[in-house]
Formats: C-alpha cells, sequence, structure tokens
C-alpha cells in the first residue's frame, strides 16, 4: 500500500475480472444529488374501502380525544404571551379539564405531587405603615421644619440650591427609569395596543418616539 | 431499540400525551432505566411535570417501575419499552376489531380503555353505557347490565386483562425482583370480579349546561362502591396479535386458494384457539373427522370435498396447512410460524417488485430460492441480459437487500480466486424493512405535521367561524347573518380547507396500512426469536 501512493488506482488485480470495462466506469457527478431520489416506480395507491375509512376516522378521532384528557400535558404556558384575538374563540373547545387523580395505590409514592405549603419568609414580611407611625413622622418632620425656620442663618440660597440640586437628580433618576422601561421589550407597549384608544394615546406615543 | 423507533416514539408520544411526556418517554428510552432525580437532572424540566408525565406513562403501560437494582432501598428507577408505544399506531385497529366482533359496546369499550390507559371495569361500564346513551334516541338508555356482560365476553375470550398488581408501588419498602411481574403468570388474570352496579346509562342534556356540570360534580362527589375497586384492566395486545395474525392466515388462504378453503382454515383456527399457546410454532394436530364436525353446516362442505381441499391445502407451497399423521383420517396442523415467515417473504418480494421492478423480483426470488448463487448464474437462471442483470443486482446489493458472501479459494483473498456469491438472508432484510416502515411512519407524521402547520392561520379561521356560526345559531340569529359569516372563508380557501383534509386523510390512511406491513414484519422477526430461542 506504501508504494502505490494516493490517489492513483490502487487496485492489486485487473479491474477487468469483476466485469468492469473501462466503459462501465460511474462517471463523476456534478452538483448537490437532488433532494429527493426519483423513483422509477409510482407507488401503488393506498386501499379504499368501508374498513380503512372507519379506521381513518377512528384514528383521528382517537388523537383528537387524546389530546383533550387530562394525560395530555401541557409545557408551562408563557402567561407573559399576548393573548390572541383566536384564542377566545378556541377556549371553549379546551380541555374537559376534569383534574385526573390516579390511584396511588398503582404508582410509586413518590410520583404523588407535593402539596404546596404557603412559603413564609420572615424576612420578607411586607412592612405595613400604620397611621400611627405616619403621623409620628410628620409631626417630627414639622419640628424639623421649624427649627430651620428658626435658624435664619443658614442662607436661603443654599437651601434653595440644595432643593433646586435634588430636584434635578431626582428628574435625571426619573428620565433613567423610563429609559429602562422602554428598552425593557424593545418596543413602547403603548404603540402597540389593540388600537382602542389610540386618538388619546396618539401624544404620547409620539413623545416616546422623539426620545429614539 | 433503533434512532428510527425512538424517533417514532418521540412522535406518537407527542401527539398523544404533548410535549413533555414525549420529552421524557424519548429520554427513558435512550438511557434505560433510570430514577426520577436523574430524569429530572438530565432533561432539565421541572419536578413537578416530569411527575405528571411518568404518571401518564405508567398510566397507560408504556412505563414500568421497580425497585432499585442496587438493592432494598434504593430510589425506584423508571423504564420505557419501544414495543409498548408503538402499539399507539395500532389502536384505530384494535378498536376496529373489537367493533368487528362485539359490536359498538366493544368497540366503546376498547376505545375507553385505550384512551386512559387502564380503568375499573364499573367506570368503563358506566362512561361507555352513557356514551351509547348519548347517541341513542331521545327517551332510550342503554343497561349497565347490557355493557358489562360485553365486559365479560371480551374478558372471557382474554382480549382484557387485568392489570398485574404492582410490586412497590404503594408501599414502599419492596423485596421483589427487578423484574416487572408479567400479566399471564398472576393467576387471577382472567377473572370477573363481582360488581354491583344497576342503573342505566344517563343522557347528558345539553340545553341546561350549567344544571348539568353540577350534577356530573355531584355524579363525582358520591363515592359510590361497586366492588370492583382496586382492580383495573388493560387491553390485552398480545390477543389482539393473535387476532391478527389468525386474520392474516386466513384471508392469505382466501387469497391464494378460494374462499372455501379459508373458511376451512378459520374452523381449525377457531378449533385450536384455545388449546395452542400463543407461541406455539404450529397447532395442536386435528383430526379431518373432527375438523369435518366443526364445520359450521352453513358451509356445505361435503366430507370428500374437505379431504381433497386439505390434500390441496397441504400440497400448496406456501405450506399453510402440514399434515402431522395418518390416523383418524389424516392429521392436520396449521403451520403458523411458518405461514408468517411465507408471508413475511411474499411481503419481502412484492417491495422489491414496487421498488425495483418485476426484472429485480425475479432475480430476487431467485436468489431466495436457490440460496446462493454466483453472478454469471444469476444472469443465466434468471434468463436477463447480462448488464442489465448486473445493474439489477448491483442496486439490489446497494439497498442490502441481496448480500455478496467471499469464498476464498486461497487464503489471500485475491478476486481472481475467489467466488463471489450473491445471497438473500430474510430475516436480516425484514429487520431492515421493518425498520424503514417505522422511518416510513415518522416521516409521514412529519409530513402531516408540516401540512397542518403550513395552513395554521386557516385552520384556525375555519376553526374561528365555526364557534361563531354555532353561538349565532344558539342565539338565533337570522338566516342572513349566518350567511354573512359563512362567507368570510373565501372560495379559494375552501378549495385549500379541502385539499388539506384531502392531503391529511391520505397520509393518515398510509400511517394505518403501513403498520399492517409492521405487524406482519413484526411478528415474524418475533417468531423466529421464539422458535429458535
Amino acid at each position: 500500500m506504501a508504494g502505490k501512493g494516493r490517489g492513483v488506482a490502487a487496485f492489486t488485480f485487473n479491474i477487468e475480472a469483476l466485469g468492469i470495462g473501462r466503459g462501465s466506469m460511474p462517471e463523476a457527478r456534478v452538483g448537490p444529488s437532488p433532494l429527493f431520489p426519483n423513483t422509477d416506480f409510482k407507488p401503488v395507491p393506498l386501499k379504499a374501502g368501508e374498513d380503512e375509512d372507519y379506521m381513518l376516522a377512528l384514528k383521528q378521532e382517537m388523537r383528537g380525544t387524546m389530546q383533550r384528557l387530562p394525560h395530555n400535558i401541557k409545557p408551562q404556558s408563557n402567561k407573559a404571551e399576548v393573548e390572541r384575538y383566536t384564542e377566545r374563540y378556541l377556549k371553549h373547545r379546551q380541555m374537559e379539564d376534569e383534574e385526573w387523580i390516579p390511584d396511588w395505590n398503582l404508582f410509586p409514592k413518590e410520583l404523588m405531587p407535593q402539596k404546596k405549603k404557603p412559603r413564609v419568609k420572615a424576612g420578607t414580611k411586607r412592612k405595613t405603615v400604620s397611621r400611627k407611625e405616619t403621623q409620628d413622622m410628620l409631626n417630627k418632620l414639622d419640628e424639623l421644619a421649624k427649627k430651620d425656620e428658626g435658624n435664619p442663618e443658614k442662607s436661603d440660597d443654599e437651601t434653595e440650591k440644595k432643593t433646586r440640586n435634588e430636584d434635578g437628580e431626582e428628574e435625571i433618576e426619573e428620565e433613567e427609569y423610563e429609559e429602562d422601561i422602554e428598552e425593557e421589550n424593545d418596543y413602547i407597549e403603548s404603540y402597540f395596543d389593540n388600537g382602542e384608544d389610540f386618538a388619546a394615546d396618539s401624544d404620547d406615543n409620539m413623545d416616546g418616539e422623539a426620545t429614539y | 431499540m433503533t434512532a428510527q423507533e425512538v424517533r417514532l416514539c418521540g412522535l406518537l408520544l407527542r401527539e398523544h400525551f404533548g410535549e413533555v411526556v414525549a420529552k421524557v418517554g424519548t429520554h427513558l428510552l435512550r438511557s434505560g432505566a433510570q430514577n426520577l432525580r436523574t430524569i429530572i437532572h438530565e432533561t432539565g424540566i421541572s419536578l413537578d411535570l416530569v411527575k405528571k408525565s411518568l404518571c401518564v406513562l405508567v398510566q397507560h403501560g408504556t412505563c414500568v417501575f421497580s425497585a432499585g437494582r442496587k438493592g432494598p432501598g434504593s430510589p425506584t428507577e423508571y423504564q420505557t419499552s419501544c414495543d409498548r408505544i408503538l402499539r399507539i399506531l395500532r389502536y384505530p385497529r384494535y378498536i376496529y376489531t373489537a367493533k368487528t366482533l362485539y359490536g359498538d359496546t366493544g368497540e366503546l369499550i376498547i376505545e375507553e380503555l385505550l384512551q386512559r390507559g387502564h380503568m375499573t371495569m364499573s367506570s368503563t361500564v358506566k362512561t361507555v353505557a352513557d356514551r351509547l346513551t348519548q347517541n341513542m334516541e331521545e327517551g332510550r338508555s342503554m343497561d349497565y347490565s347490557e355493557v358489562s356482560s360485553a365486559f365479560s365476553k371480551l374478558v372471557e375470550t382474554h382480549f382484557l386483562q387485568r392489570c398485574p398488581p404492582q410490586a412497590g408501588a404503594g408501599t414502599k419498602e419492596s423485596s421483589t425482583p427487578a423484574t416487572p411481574p408479567t400479566p399471564e403468570s398472576f393467576p387471577d388474570c382472567y377473572k370477573v370480579p363481582h360488581m354491583t352496579l344497576i342503573g342505566r346509562g344517563k343522557r347528558q342534556l345539553s340545553s341546561e349546561d350549567g344544571e348539568d356540570q353540577r350534577n356530573a360534580k355531584k355524579a363525582k362527589l358520591d363515592l359510590e362502591t361497586h366492588g370492583d375497586e382496586g382492580i383495573y384492566w388493560q387491553v390485552n395486545f398480545e390477543r389482539f396479535h393473535l387476532h391478527f395474525r389468525d386474520q392474516a392466515i386466513i384471508s392469505a388462504v382466501a387469497n391464494k386458494l378460494d374462499q372455501t378453503s379459508s373458511e376451512i382454515v378459520r374452523t381449525m383456527l377457531r378449533m385450536s384457539e384455545v388449546t395452542t399457546s400463543p407461541t406455539a410454532t404450529c397447532t395442536k394436530p386435528l383430526s379431518a373427522n373432527e375438523i369435518f364436525r366443526s364445520l359450521p353446516s352453513s358451509y356445505n362442505i361435503a366430507r370428500p370435498i374437505l379431504d381433497q381441499y386439505l390434500t390441496l391445502l397441504v400440497d400448496d407451497p406456501m405450506e399453510f396447512v402440514g399434515k402431522a399423521g395418518e390416523s383418524g383420517g389424516g392429521m392436520y396442523v396449521v403451520n403458523l410460524h411458518r405461514a408468517l415467515a411465507n408471508l413475511a417473504r411474499a411481503t419481502l418480494e412484492s417491495v422489491v417488485q414496487e421498488r425495483f421492478g418485476s426484472r429485480s423480483a425475479r432475480i430476487f426470488r431467485l436468489l431466495l430460492r436457490k440460496r446462493h448463487l454466483e453472478q454469471k448464474q444469476v444472469e443465466d437462471f434468471a434468463m436477463i441480459p447480462a448488464k442489465e442483470a448486473k445493474d439489477m443486482l448491483y442496486t439490489l446489493l446497494s439497498q442490502n437487500l441481496v448480500q455478496l458472501q467471499e469464498v476464498p479459494k486461497t487464503p489471500d483473498f485475491a478476486p481472481s480466486r475467489t467466488f463471489y456469491l450473491y445471497t438473500v438472508n430474510q430475516l436480516p432484510t425484514a429487520r431492515m424493512l421493518l425498520q424503514n416502515c417505522y422511518k416510513t411512519v415518522a416521516n409521514l407524521i412529519e409530513r402531516r405535521l408540516f401540512e397542518s402547520r403550513e395552513s395554521k392561520r386557516l385552520l384556525e379561521k375555519s376553526q374561528r367561524i365555526e364557534a361563531i356560526l354555532a353561538s349565532l345559531q344558539a342565539s338565533g340569529a337570522e338566516p342572513e347573518q349566518l350567511t354573512e359569516v359563512e362567507e368570510m372563508i373565501t372560495a379559494p380557501e375552501k378549495q385549500q380547507l379541502e385539499s388539506l383534509r384531502v392531503h391529511i386523510n391520505k397520509l393518515d390512511s398510509a400511517e394505518n396500512q403501513v403498520d399492517e406491513t409492521i405487524f406482519l414484519l413484526e411478528s415474524y422477526v418475533n417468531s423466529t426469536a421464539t422458535s429458535t430461542g
């Protein structure tokens, strides 16, 4: 093998002995092979008759019912997806979704769905601000304000400046916030609304557009 | 389990149980027995969904579970098999057979059981009776007892069987062996429990929807006991397959010889139905006298004619019927396995004929009969010009329908001193064809999905319009309104819908009919496995 070199017809025997003549070698292939092989013989038609028709109907019916049984498990649907107009009409034909409760005597215990216990996280308890507390807070603020008034040494401009600065910061923050919202969806939500209240929102939309 | 089988199983599961189950199912098929943790980890599906899918698979008998292999206390392992999932393809045929044998009641019983996987007898009888009542005319209803007698008949003839008691289910600790129990090994397999269920099927009234639903709720809430709780029934596919096999033999005889001989074979098969074991290679010998006595009188076959027919059947090259002895006017058997082999061979031949033409089929048959032939001999015996014969032979070889056997005269395999023998191996070829069939069905399903995906908008539109029409009709709209809505589907759209319907019907029908070939080849392959091993 080593002596023959590559690419040269490396047969150790006379090819003609196999019945392959010089002329009968296959031609070089040009271009890709066809997508479907060409068939020399057409397929015979399907059997048709009452039996076949009935079985066909059975098959289609079976498929339909199986898809409506609770055994057909849907992947968790994405709630965020837009509800489409068609779904309103298709809904009523969905699911005779009686809960399917298997006989657990026949199934391994571990497959039983776990009851979800309402999770109580100590840290994340929402702070309920009682009225009393707010009242206290307001009182405190009032007192502080009175103190400020009582100290006229601090120049008014300073305080004014401060407030201005704060205002400015707030504005900047607000702008950033708006941009954030817009960027999340890559488009302005209100722009793609259902068109019902187009006229009312149109001004806003224009503004929104102008920012880009 | 081949790639083709797994692909088809995945498609079937997806169509019947949804995307998630298909994913879990194919994963289990690919990786063998696994425990819950591993499945969740490797599929990346949430715990809840995996549990649900496993429940569905177990419910439908497509998945078995057993206590772990690593001794007691190890986690439960789940395992699916292609065989059981591929049966989904045959569901229409099971249902149809039940209809021909036991009428509408039988049909609905089998259908319900196939849809639900397994059910108790009482709940099956109830749902079936309700469904039958629904289809009856007003004022009539189906008695539960009628349905339950049909159910008992199906059990008696072994078309239905009890689900085997699950080892390791329910109880956590179990010391049973890892092999799943077969239903047949369970003694009460075909015993109908005593069941107290009296009443008639109820009709659901569509007019009072709200009340009706409340009633249904109530019915579900009251926990009546019928005395058969915990005894679940499933369809015995093996029994159906035996029936299909017998039918295939009978119809083959009818096509090869004539109707009368097929009736004789049918009688023989019916007589030995009970005495022959499902895996037997041939039926128990029956004497001509016995056959004669069991022939229904309506056939009008005289004794001498029967003898003539029997000798004719024995002499037939298909060898459906064999002679086992001379006593009692001649003892005859039906060669079940040989019949399957011959039917499979005929299938192979016809595949070659339809794909490559009748002259290639001649070469194929020649090789089947003569076993080993040199190229020169093939050309001579087939009486086909050398060049064409060579072409056909090589085409068959490249399609793997024909194999090449080298027989060297000297140990160096020099081509000039080697015989090249062409041969056909029936069993591997049948296996290959079987795989092709699985591939075909998978392709048909894909194509159908593609077709319906292509015109999804149109289908949705027509569904929507149907829904609107129905709601309009319910609210008593004027006919003009109705026609207006109807016209929302334009003529070309209607045409498109119609052609889509034709295409889908054709694809579905093709699936059903490929399955017949699959059944034949599967039975042949299985029969060789049992007769040799």
